[in-house]
C-alpha cells in the first residue's frame, strides 16, 4: 500500500510540438503560438492543482491552525486567519486524567504488535522464500488472503470470545490480536526483500565459514534494514490507528488508546475544539511526520543497489 | 532439476513490486539436519533436494499458528454464532442455543435490514466511482504537471492519505459543525441561504455525504499517487510515438496509458470496492450510525445489533452476509492479482 516516492522527479514526458512548419513566417508564429498555448495550459494546470493542494491539505492544516488558536478565537462566527500560537488546547488535552495511560497503552500494543509481526514473519517469509516445503503455495494463498480479512466485520465475535477467555480490556490481547492483524502485510511484503537478497551472497558466505543461521543474520539481515523498515512504519500505522477492536472489546477507560479516547474526549469535553483539535493533532502529528519521513526512504532503500556490490 | 528458478510471485500494490524474482527459490536448501553446510553450499545447485524436512515447518508454524487460531478460529466461530439465539439472556446464562437458520430468516424478513444492505451499495459504488474517477484524474495531473507543483500537491496528498482515520473524523466533525464550523461559514460567504446553524449531522443521508466526502479524500492520493507511479514507467517514446500519429490527449489515455495500466486499474477498484464495503471507523467515529441508525453500513449495523441491541446472534449472521459478500469482491481481486503473476 506504498508504492509511491512522492517526490520524485522522473521526468514526465512533455507534449512537444512535432509538426514542422515550412516557411519561416509560419513557423515563427506557429511556436509563438505553441508557446503560448503551452504555457496557458501549463498556468491552468498550476492553477488546479493547487486549489487541488488546498482542497487535500485543508483539513490537516485547520486542525493544526484550531489546536494552536488562542481559545477566545476558536468558537466565532467568521474564522480568523491571523492569531498568535498558543499552547494551551495542548495542556488541556494532555492534562486529561490518565492521558499518559493512553499513550502507554497506544505505543504499547503498536510496538509490540509490530515487533511480533517483524520476527514472525521474518521467519516464515524467509522459509517461504528459501525453502520448498509442502503446503507452501497454500500458505501464500492464506497470508495474501488474510491481508484483506474483514476485521471490522468480526468485531461482534472477537468480543465473545475475548468475553470467554476474561480477555475483555486487555492489553495484551489487543496487541496479540493487532499482531494477526499486521502479520499477513508483513510477511507479503518481507518475502518480497528477502527475494531481493541475491542468494550468493548467502552462498558466499557459508562458504567463508558461516552455518546457516550466521549467514542470515550477518549477510541477509542487515541488508533486509530498509525492508524491515518500511514494512513496520506500515504495521505501525495500522496499528496505532485501529479503532472497531479496541472500541469493542476495552471499555474501561484504563485500557483506551488514543483512538478511542480522541472520540470520547470529543463527546466529554463538547464544543472545546480547540481542545478537541489539539488531542487529534497529538494523535495524528506522529503519523504523518513518519509517513513524509520514512516513505521516500523505504521506497529507495530497496532501489537503490544497496544489494548491487 | 534445473536451477530454474519458480518465480515469487510479485507483491501487487506492495512497496517491492518489482523487487528481482528471480534470486528467490533459485538454489536449493540444506537437506535436514546435515552436519556440515559448509561442504554442500556449492553442489546442492545440481542435487536439490525437494523437501527441507522440519526447517521450513518451524519457522512457518508461529505464523501459520497465529493466523489459524486468532483469524480461522474468530471466522469459524462467527458462522457457528450465527445459527445460534445469543441475547441478553443467553449471554447472562451461558446456554448455547442452537436456532438453525433463524437468524438468517429473521433478518432476511426485515425491512431494515434490506434498507442497509441497498444503502451499504449505494454507499459502495457512489464511493468507489469518484474515488476511481478523481483519482485518475489527480493522477493524470500530477503526471502532467511542473516538478515544483508536482511536489507541492503530492505532499498535499500525502498529508490527506496519512491523516488517520479518527484523527479525519473529529477534524470533519469540527469542519462541519453546526455553530462554529468552517463550512457553514463558507457556505454563508458564498451567498448561500439557510446555513445559519446548519445540522450537516440532521439525516443519515447527510452524515452518509459528508462520509462520502472524508473517504474520497482520504483515498483519492493512494489513486493518485500510484497511476503517477505507475505513469513513470511508460516510456516517453510512446506517448510520442502516438502523438506523430496524431492522436489527441483523450485518445492517448484510451489507447496508450489505459491498456499498459489496465491492471492497475482492475485491482485498485477492486481494492476500494474491499475497503469502501467494509469502511467502519469512518462512519462510527463521525456519527455512530446515527442519527437514528440512518447512516448505518452493512459493517456497522452488525455491530450496533450486536453491542447496542444485544442481538449477537442476528449480528453474527449479518456479519457472516457481510463476509460472503465481500468473498465474493475478493474473489475477483485475488484472481487478477493471480492472473498478473502468471504474466510476470
Amino acid at each position: 500500500m506504498s508504492n509511491t516516492t512522492p517526490a520524485d522527479p522522473v521526468g514526465a514526458p512533455v507534449a512537444t510540438p512535432l509538426r514542422r512548419p515550412s516557411s519561416d513566417g509560419a513557423a515563427k508564429g506557429a511556436a509563438k503560438r505553441a508557446k503560448r498555448m503551452k504555457s496557458l495550459r501549463g498556468g491552468a494546470l498550476n492553477a488546479v492543482a493547487l486549489v487541488l493542494a488546498v482542497f487535500f491539505v485543508f483539513p490537516v492544516y485547520w486542525m493544526l491552525s484550531t489546536s494552536l488558536k488562542p481559545a477566545s478565537e476558536v468558537l466565532t462566527e467568521t474564522p480568523t486567519l491571523l492569531f498568535t500560537p498558543t499552547f494551551e488546547h495542548y495542556g488541556t488535552a494532555t492534562g486529561v486524567d490518565m492521558f499518559w495511560t493512553y499513550v502507554r497503552n497506544s505505543l504499547t500494543v503498536t510496538i509490540g504488535a509490530v515487533l511480533l509481526a517483524l520476527v514472525v514473519a521474518l521467519a516464515a517469509g524467509f522459509a517461504i522464500v528459501r525453502m520448498r516445503f509442502r503446503g507452501r503455495k497454500g500458505l501464500l494463498l492464506a497470508v495474501m488472503m488474510a491481508q484483506l480479512a474483514p476485521w471490522e466485520v468480526m468485531v461482534i465475535v472477537m468480543y465473545l470470545i475475548a468475553r470467554d477467555a476474561r480477555m475483555l480490556n486487555s492489553i495484551g490481547f489487543l496487541t496479540v490480536i493487532y499482531f494477526v492483524m499486521v502479520l499477513p502485510f508483513t510477511i507479503w511484503t518481507l518475502r518480497g526483500f528477502i527475494a531481493a537478497v541475491p542468494r550468493e551472497l548467502e552462498e558466499a558466505a557459508m562458504i567463508d565459514g558461516c552455518n546457516r543461521a550466521q549467514s542470515f543474520f550477518r549477510v541477509v539481515f542487515p541488508l533486509l534494514a530498509p525492508g524491515l523498515m518500511s514494512t513496520s512504519l506500515f504495521g505501525f500505522i495500522t496499528a496505532w490507528n485501529e479503532f472497531a477492536m479496541v472500541l469493542v472489546l476495552n471499555k474501561d477507560s484504563e485500557a483506551y488508546t488514543l483512538p478511542l479516547w480522541l472520540t470520547r474526549f470529543q463527546s466529554a469535553f463538547g464544543n472545546d475544539w480547540g481542545a478537541t483539535m489539539a488531542a487529534s493533532s497529538l494523535f495524528a502529528v506522529p503519523v504523518l511526520l513518519l509517513f513524509l519521513v520514512l516513505q521516500r526512504r523505504a521506497v529507495g532503500g530497496l532501489t537503490s543497489g544497496a544489494v548491487k556490490g | 532439476m534445473t536451477v530454474h528458478a519458480r518465480g515469487v510471485a510479485p507483491t501487487a500494490g506492495g512497496p517491492v513490486e518489482d523487487a528481482p524474482r528471480d534470486t528467490g527459490e533459485a538454489g536449493g536448501v540444506l537437506p535436514p539436519g546435515d552436519p556440515a553446510p559448509r561442504s554442500t553450499a556449492r553442489g546442492e545447485r545440481d542435487g536439490r533436494p525437494r523437501s527441507s524436512g522440519w526447517l521450513p515447518y518451524a519457522l512457518i508454524a508461529p505464523a501459520a499458528v497465529s493466523l489459524l487460531v486468532l483469524l480461522g478460529y474468530p471466522l469459524v466461530r462467527n458462522a457457528l454464532l450465527s445459527f445460534q439465539r445469543l441475547g441478553r439472556i443467553e449471554m447472562i446464562s451461558r446456554a448455547t442455543v442452537w436456532t438453525g437458520f433463524d437468524n438468517y430468516t429473521e433478518l432476511l424478513g426485515d425491512e431494515a435490514f434490506w434498507t442497509v444492505v441497498v444503502r451499504t451499495f449505494v454507499f459502495t459504488a457512489v464511493n468507489v466511482v469518484l474515488i476511481m474517477g478523481l483519482g485518475t484524474l489527480v493522477g493524470l495531473l500530477l503526471n502532467a504537471l511542473g516538478k515544483k507543483m508536482r511536489l507541492v500537491l503530492s505532499l498535499a496528498l500525502v498529508m490527506a492519505w496519512a491523516m488517520p482515520v479518527v484523527a479525519s473524523a473529529t477534524v470533519f466533525r469540527w469542519l462541519f459543525d453546526t455553530q462554529f464550523g468552517v463550512v457553514n461559514w463558507a457556505m454563508r460567504t458564498l451567498g448561500f441561504a439557510g446555513y445559519e446553524q446548519h445540522n450537516w449531522f440532521e439525516t443519515g443521508f447527510s452524515t452518509l455525504t459528508i462520509v462520502t466526502l472524508m473517504i474520497v479524500w482520504a483515498s483519492v492520493p493512494f489513486v493518485a499517487l500510484n497511476l503517477y507511479a505507475g505513469l513513470t514507467t511508460i516510456g516517453g517514446e510512446l506517448y510520442e510515438a502516438a502523438r506523430v500519429d496524431g492522436a489527441s490527449n483523450g485518445r492517448i489515455f484510451r489507447s496508450v496509458v489505459f491498456p499498459i495500466l489496465k491492471p492497475f486499474f482492475l485491482i485498485t477498484t477492486f481494492l476500494e470496492i474491499i475497503w469502501v464495503f467494509k469502511a467502519f471507523a469512518q462512519i462510527v467515529a463521525l456519527n455512530n450510525g446515527g442519527p437514528d441508525r440512518g447512516s448505518e453500513t452493512l459493517p456497522v449495523f452488525a455491530y450496533i445489533e450486536g453491542m447496542a441491541q444485544m442481538n449477537f446472534g442476528v449480528a453474527a449472521a449479518a456479519s457472516v452476509l457481510t463476509i460472503l459478500i465481500l468473498l465474493v469482491a475478493m474473489s475477483f481481486y485475488f484472481r487478477l492479482i493471480l492472473k498478473q503473476e502468471e504474466e510476470q
